[in-house]
C-alpha cells in the first residue's frame, strides 16, 4: 500500500475496503469510497493525459463534472467507455483505465512536437491551412484525426442492459446539496411528491467537502440525518448517482442514474447498468451548486495545477493531499478555506491574492494559521513540465494590467488556483431562463424564469452554507404552493456560523510581464487547447460575436462543453470589444449536462424490439418450407422458397412458372384491411376512390385508386361491398396504418357528418390467395366445386362459404393476372386452412411462392405497385389508368388537381414496358434513361426503370419505366447504364403488357 | 416533450400525438369553382407563424381522435385545446 499522499485520517473514504485498480497498466491502491482522481492523487498521480492539440502534459483540474484534463479510457472490450471524468469515476475492485490521445506512451508523446510549433498553430489552422488542393482534404483530415481526437468508441455491442424508467411528481429537485436537500424536505412535508437526484455517489454537495458545522454538527452528519429523514418520507424519491441531464418543453427532464456503474463487472443480466429517467413535474428547483473558474495565467495547464476547491474536496472530503507544498492562487475568499485546510493537513502553503486589500474572516484566519499571504501579487510563470515544480510571482500593478518589480521564486508541488466561482446555471438555460450577469460575483446568474422552475443556492448566486439553505426552504415551499400543496410548517433553517466574505477582483488576464502568446500560454480551455492569445486572434479577425468566437477557437466545444471556460472567454472578448460582459452574452447552453451514452438513450429498444415483427399466421410453415423472408414494412413476407441447390433466380423462376401453369399458392395476410361501415359509407367511398362506388352491387369487388388533394396516387387495393352498408378496403401492406389515417382524418376534419367508421381488421384475417389454371380444382376440393363456376362465382366478386370446415371470405380477385381464388379466414384458422389447401393441392403440384414472384407476375400483367411504379409525383393518367378516373360521377380528392397546369402538362413521364436489347439482361431498378449516349456526362435524362425482372413466362427480361412522353415513344430506343460502367444497355419502349393482354385467364 | 390536453383523454406525452400543421383550412365547397391560384392556395400556401398559432393534432396512439391545438410558437406554450369544428378560441401569449 504506497498511497503516499493518502492523509493517516480524516474524509468518507472506507479505509477497512481497500480497492486494486489499474492505470496505464500499472496495479495501484484506493478504498471505497475514493473516485480514480482521488485514488490516483492518492499514489501521487498528476499527470493522466495529453491535451486535445498540443499534446501537452495535463493533470487532474478538478473533483467534478467540470473536468476538462483527466478524460480516461475506462474499462476494456466491449465495455470499454472514451473520455470518462476520473473525477467522477468512482473506484471499483479491478477497475480499468488508461490514458488517452497519447503515442506511444503516456510521459513521451511523439505528437507533443506540435507544442514547439504551437506558433503555426494558432485558431484557424485548419481552416487556413488545408485549403488546398480541395482533393486532399481526405488524406489531411486523417492525420489530423489521429492526432487529436480523444478516446476510442468501443468496436463490440455493449453486453450491458439499459432501462429507461418514465415518472412524474410535483416537485423535482435537482442537486442533493444543502440547497436542494432543503428545498426537498421543505416541499416533501407539504405533501408534495418529490425526486431529489444528484450526480454523486452520495448527497451532500459541497458540504462533503466543507468543514463548517452545521446546526452544530460536523457537515456530514448533517447531511446524513437529512437524508435518512428525506428516505422515510412518504412520496419522496432519492436517487443518488443521477444526473438532471436535460430540461425540455413543458417540464420534461431526463435524468441518468448510474445503477451499476461503481460496481466491478459482474452482469447478472437483470440489473441494468444504467437507468434513463423521463420526469414530468410540476415545478422544478434548480439546486445545481457552483463550478469554480480557472484563473488565466501563463502556462496555467501544468499538471499540479488544481481548482482549489477541487484541492479543497481531495483533502476533506477523500483525505489526499494532492501536494506537500501548495501556493494558492485566486481573487477571491473561498481559496484560503483551501488554504486553512491544506496547512491543517499537514502542507506548506503561500497565499498569492491578485487583490490588494483582501478584507474577508478567512484572510485573517489563514494568517493567524501562520500563512504566508501576498496580497496584490501574482504568478507571471510556472516551472515543471509534467509537474508543476515552482512558480514566479511578481507585483501587480494597481489596473491590473502588468506586473512591476522584481520575481519571487517559489519551490511547490501544487497551485490551487480561484478566479470566482460560476453559478451551474446549464439547466436553467436549457429550460429557457434568462440570465443576468452580478458585478459583485462577476458571474451569471438566473434572472426570469421562463419554465415552472426556480433555482436555489449556489446556482442561484448564494455563495454561502447559511445563504443556500434559506433559499433552499423557501424555493420548496414556493414549488411545493405552486404544485398546488398547502402551505405546512416545514423545517427551521440551521444555523451556521460562517465567515464573513471579502470581494472578487475579476482579472480575466494575468499579465505575465509578456506579450500574451510568446513563450508560453495562458489557457482558457483546457480541453480544446484555447488560449487567450486565440481569443486575441479571433478579435483581430473579426470574429467577436460569442458565437463566432466558439466556432472559430473551438473554446466551450467537447465532452465539458465549457464549464470552466465560458464565462473567462466571453470576458477576454468583452475587454477587447471595449463593452460590458451581459453585451457579449452567452452561447446556448444545451443538453445533455454531461455526455449520455447512446446505450441509456437506446434503452431496450435494441435487437428484437428495435421495431416490433408482424408475423402471418402461416409464418411457421414459411419458416418450416425454408422461406427467404423480406421485411415489408414491419412484416415478415416470405420471398421465395429455395429448394435444394437452388439460387433465387432458379426459385423464383420456378415459383413464377407453377403459378401461370398449375397452382401457385400465397400468403396474402398482410395487406391491410379496414372494415368500412356506415350509412355514408358508399358515398364516403365515392370520395375517396378516383371512380365511383354508389352502385356496386353486394357482394361485388371493385379495385380503386386513392389519390392525394395535388392529385398524386396514394394507395390502391380492392374494396369489397359486404353489405349494403359495409364494405372491406383492402390496401398496401406497407400503407395500411397511412390510409386508415388517412380515411379518419377526412372523417374527422372536413366529412364529419357523414355517418361512417373505419376499423383496421389486418391481423382478424388470415389471406391465402390460390391462382392458376387448377386454382378452382384445389380451391373446389375444400367447399363445394359447382359454386365456383364463373357463372355462380364470377370474376370481382366474394362469396361467403366453408372453406375446409372453416366460415370464409373467398374473393374472385387476382393480382397475377391468374384465375385466382383469395380465401380470407379468421386468423386462428389461417395455419390449418392454408395446410388443407396445400394437401388439397399436391396432386396438382401446389407451389408456394413468395413477394418476388407476385412481383414479377404482375409485372408481366403490367399492374403496378405504388411506391415502386409511383414516387408520390405520378397521376392515374401517368400510369395510363384513365380508366379507373371517373369524369361523371362528380367530386373526389384529388380531381381538381387534374386541371392544375403541372398536372395537365403534356411532357409528363408516363409508364411504359422495356425490352432489353439482350432477352438475358435484366435492367437495374432506378436506373436513368437517356435518348442519346454522350462521351461523358451530363445527358439528358427522359426516366427512370421503375421495375426490372426476368420473365420465365416470357421468356426474357421485362421492366416497367416512367419515360417522358413515353406512349409517344413506343419502338423507340433508349439507353440505361449499367452499374459496372460498361456500355450502357439498349432498350425498347414497349407496352406495358407482356403477358394475357386481353385478361381472359383472370376471368376463367 | 410536449404535455398535450387531449380533449378526450385528458394530458399525455407527445409521443402519443402526431402534429398535422395548420387547421382551419377548409377545401373548397365546390373545387371545381375555384380558380388555379385559389385551389393551390388551399393545396400548398401554409402560415409560418410566430406567435399563435392554430394546429391540427392526431391522438394517434390513443383515441385516434382528431382535435386543435392553439400554440404559441416562440415559446411552445399550450394556450388552447379544442374539438374539431369548435371556433377558433380567443388566446393571449
Amino acid at each position: 500500500m504506497s498511497q503516499r499522499f493518502r492523509l493517516l485520517q480524516g474524509g468518507r473514504i472506507d479505509r477497512t475496503r481497500p480497492i486494486d485498480f489499474r492505470f496505464d497498466g500499472v496495479t495501484l491502491h484506493g478504498y471505497a469510497g475514493d473516485t480514480l482522481a482521488s485514488a490516483l492523487l492518492a499514489n501521487g498521480v498528476h499527470l493522466v493525459g495529453r491535451s486535445y492539440k498540443y499534446h501537452r502534459p495535463r493533470g487532474i483540474f478538478s473533483a467534478g463534472a467540470e473536468e476538462p484534463n483527466a478524460l480516461v479510457q475506462l474499462r476494456d472490450g466491449a465495455r470499454t467507455e472514451p473520455n470518462m471524468r476520473a473525477s467522477q469515476v468512482e473506484l471499483f475492485s479491478g477497475l480499468v483505465a488508461n490514458s488517452q490521445n497519447r503515442w506511444p506512451s503516456l510521459r513521451f508523446d511523439a505528437w507533443a512536437v506540435n507544442g514547439l510549433f504551437s506558433r503555426f498553430l494558432p485558431s484557424g489552422f485548419y481552416y487556413k491551412t488545408f485549403m488546398w488542393p480541395a482533393s486532399f482534404w481526405m488524406t489531411y483530415e486523417r492525420v489530423i484525426r489521429n492526432a487529436a481526437g480523444l478516446g476510442r468508441g468501443p468496436t463490440e455491442p455493449d453486453p450491458d442492459r439499459y432501462e429507461h424508467r418514465y415518472a412524474w411528481c410535483d416537485v423535482l429537485v435537482a442537486g442533493g446539496g444543502p440547497a436542494g436537500l432543503m428545498a426537498a424536505m421543505t416541499a416533501a412535508r407539504s405533501g408534495a411528491r418529490v425526486i431529489i437526484a444528484d450526480e454523486q455517489s452520495e448527497l451532500g454537495g459541497a458540504l462533503l467537502s466543507d468543514t463548517v458545522a452545521v446546526d452544530g454538527r460536523a457537515p456530514g452528519d448533517w447531511v446524513a440525518q437529512t437524508v435518512q429523514e428525506l428516505r422515510a418520507t412518504a412520496d419522496v424519491t432519492v436517487l443518488p448517482r443521477t444526473t438532471v441531464t436535460g430540461y425540455y418543453d413543458h417540464n420534461y427532464l431526463t435524468l441518468l442514474e448510474r445503477v451499476t456503474d461503481h460496481l466491478p463487472d459482474e452482469p447478472d443480466g437483470k440489473t441494468p447498468r444504467q437507468r434513463f429517467w423521463q420526469v414530468r413535474a410540476k415545478q422544478v428547483v434548480l439546486a445545481t451548486g457552483a463550478l469554480e473558474r480557472p484563473l488565466c495565467f501563463r502556462d496555467n495547464d501544468r499538471p499540479g495545477i488544481m481548482l482549489a476547491g477541487a484541492v479543497r474536496t481531495y483533502v476533506n472530503r477523500y483525505a489526499v493531499l494532492p501536494g506537500r507544498r501548495a501556493v494558492v492562487f485566486t481573487n477571491n475568499d473561498s481559496a484560503y478555506g483551501t488554504a486553512i485546510d491544506l496547512k491543517r493537513a499537514g502542507a506548506s502553503v503561500t497565499v498569492v491574492d491578485l487583490r490588494r486589500e483582501p478584507g474577508g474572516d478567512l484572510v485573517d484566519a489563514a494568517e493567524s494559521d501562520g500563512i504566508e499571504v501576498m496580497r496584490g501579487f501574482a504568478i507571471t510563470a510556472v516551472r515543471g513540465g509534467r509537474r508543476v515544480n515552482g512558480v514566479v510571482v511578481r507585483q501587480l500593478d494597481e489596473a491590473g494590467e502588468a506586473v512591476t518589480g522584481g520575481s519571487r521564486k517559489m519551490a511547490c508541488d501544487l497551485v490551487a488556483m480561484s478566479g470566482g466561482w460560476n453559478p451551474t446555471v446549464h439547466l436553467f438555460s436549457q429550460s429557457r431562463g434568462k440570465l443576468r450577469f452580478d458585478d459583485g460575483l462577476a458571474a451569471f446568474v438566473p434572472d426570469r424564469s421562463f419554465a415552472a422552475e426556480r433555482s436555489a443556492g449556489a446556482c442561484n448566486g448564494a455563495m454561502t452554507v447559511s445563504a443556500c439553505l434559506k433559499d433552499g426552504i423557501e424555493a420548496g415551499r414556493a414549488a411545493a404552493r405552486d404544485a398546488g400543496m398547502k402551505a405546512k410548517a416545514g423545517p427551521g433553517a440551521p444555523t451556521v456560523d460562517e465567515p464573513a466574505a471579502g470581494e472578487t477582483r475579476a482579472l480575466w488576464v494575468v499579465p505575465s510581464g509578456r506579450r500574451l502568446g510568446r513563450g508560453g500560454k495562458h489557457f482558457i480551455d483546457f480541453q480544446n487547447d484555447v488560449t487567450a492569445a486565440d481569443v486575441h486572434l479571433a478579435h483581430r479577425e473579426g470574429y467577436i460575436s460569442i458565437e463566432h468566437l466558439k466556432r472559430y477557437t473551438t473554446t466551450g466545444m467537447g465532452t465539458d462543453q465549457g464549464k470552466t471556460s465560458n464565462v473567462n472567454a466571453l470576458a477576454i472578448m468583452a475587454e477587447l470589444r471595449g463593452v460590458a460582459i451581459p453585451e457579449i452574452g452567452t452561447t446556448t447552453f444545451r443538453p445533455p449536462y454531461t455526455p449520455v451514452g447512446f446505450g441509456a438513450i437506446a434503452g431496450r429498444n435494441i435487437g428484437a424490439f428495435m421495431d416490433p415483427v408482424r408475423v402471418t399466421a402461416m409464418h411457421d410453415w414459411h419458416v418450416e418450407h425454408g422461406a427467404k423472408f423480406e421485411d415489408v414494412g414491419q412484416w415478415k413476407r416470405p420471398w421465395y422458397y429455395p429448394r435444394e441447390g437452388e439460387s433465387m433466380q432458379d426459385a423464383v423462376n420456378r415459383e413464377v412458372l407453377a403459378a401461370r401453369n398449375s397452382v401457385g399458392i400465397l400468403d396474402a395476410s398482410t395487406l391491410g384491411k379496414i372494415d368500412i361501415q356506415g350509412p355514408d359509407a358508399a358515398k364516403f367511398l365515392n370520395l375517396i376512390y378516383t371512380n365511383a362506388w354508389l352502385k356496386l352491387p353486394v357482394g361485388s369487388c371493385r379495385y380503386g385508386l386513392m389519390l392525394r388533394e395535388d392529385g398524386m396516387v396514394f394507395d390502391d387495393g380492392v374494396t369489397t361491398r359486404i353489405g349494403e352498408n359495409r364494405f372491406l378496403m383492402t390496401t398496401t401492406t406497407g400503407g395500411a396504418a397511412n390510409v386508415l389515417t388517412w380515411l379518419e382524418e377526412w372523417l374527422q376534419t372536413e366529412w364529419p357528418k357523414l355517418k361512417v367508421y373505419c376499423t383496421s381488421v389486418t391481423e382478424q384475417w388470415a389471406t391465402i390467395a390460390i391462382c392458376g389454371p387448377y386454382a378452382r380444382h384445389v380451391v373446389g376440393a375444400l367447399t363445394d366445386y359447382d359454386k365456383l363456376g364463373p357463372r355462380d362465382f364470377p370474376f370481382m366478386t366474394m362469396r361467403e362459404m366453408t372453406v375446409a370446415g372453416v366460415a370464409a371470405r373467398v374473393f374472385r380477385i387476382s393480382f397475377t393476372g391468374e384465375l385466382a381464388f383469395e380465401i380470407n379466414v379468421p386468423r386462428r384458422y389461417g395455419l390449418a386452412a392454408w395446410e388443407a389447401v396445400c394437401d388439397a393441392g399436391r396432386k396438382y403440384g401446389i407451389t408456394p411462392y413468395g413477394t418476388e414472384a407476385m412481383h414479377v407476375l404482375r409485372a408481366e400483367k403490367g399492374f403496378i405497385i405504388v411506391g415502386q411504379e409511383t414516387d408520390g409525383t405520378v397521376t392515374p393518367m401517368d400510369l395510363g389508368m384513365d380508366w379507373i378516373v371517373s369524369r361523371s360521377k362528380g367530386d373526389f380528392i384529388g380531381r381538381r388537381s387534374f386541371a392544375r397546369e403541372d398536372t395537365a402538362r403534356d411532357d409528363r413521364k408516363q409508364l411504359v414496358g422495356l425490352l432489353t436489347e439482350d432477352p438475358h439482361e435484366v435492367l437495374v431498378e432506378g436506373a436513368q434513361l437517356v435518348g442519346t449516349v454522350t462521351a461523358a456526362p451530363p445527358m439528358t435524362m427522359v426516366g427512370h426503370v421503375t421495375s426490372a425482372y426476368y420473365s420465365p413466362n416470357v421468356g426474357r427480361s421485362i421492366a416497367l419505366a416512367m419515360v417522358i412522353r413515353g406512349r409517344e415513344r413506343m419502338g423507340e430506343t433508349l439507353y440505361a447504364p449499367r452499374l459496372d460502367g460498361k456500355a450502357p444497355v439498349e432498350v425498347t419502349v414497349a407496352e406495358p403488357v407482356f403477358y394475357d393482354n386481353e385478361g381472359v385467364r383472370a376471368r376463367g | 416533450m410536449f404535455l398535450i390536453d387531449c380533449p378526450w383523454c385528458g394530458p399525455r406525452s407527445q409521443k402519443e400525438f402526431h402534429c398535422h400543421g395548420e387547421a382551419h383550412i377548409a377545401r373548397p365547397k365546390d373545387p371545381e369553382a375555384v380558380s388555379d391560384a385559389e385551389w393551390a392556395d388551399y393545396l400548398f400556401n401554409r402560415a409560418n407563424t410566430k406567435g399563435v398559432f392554430f394546429e391540427r393534432w392526431v391522438h394517434n396512439h390513443g383515441c385516434r381522435r382528431w382535435f386543435n391545438v392553439a400554440r404559441d410558437t416562440v415559446s411552445d406554450r399550450i394556450l388552447a385545446v379544442y374539438r374539431m369544428g369548435e371556433k377558433r378560441p380567443k388566446v393571449k401569449r
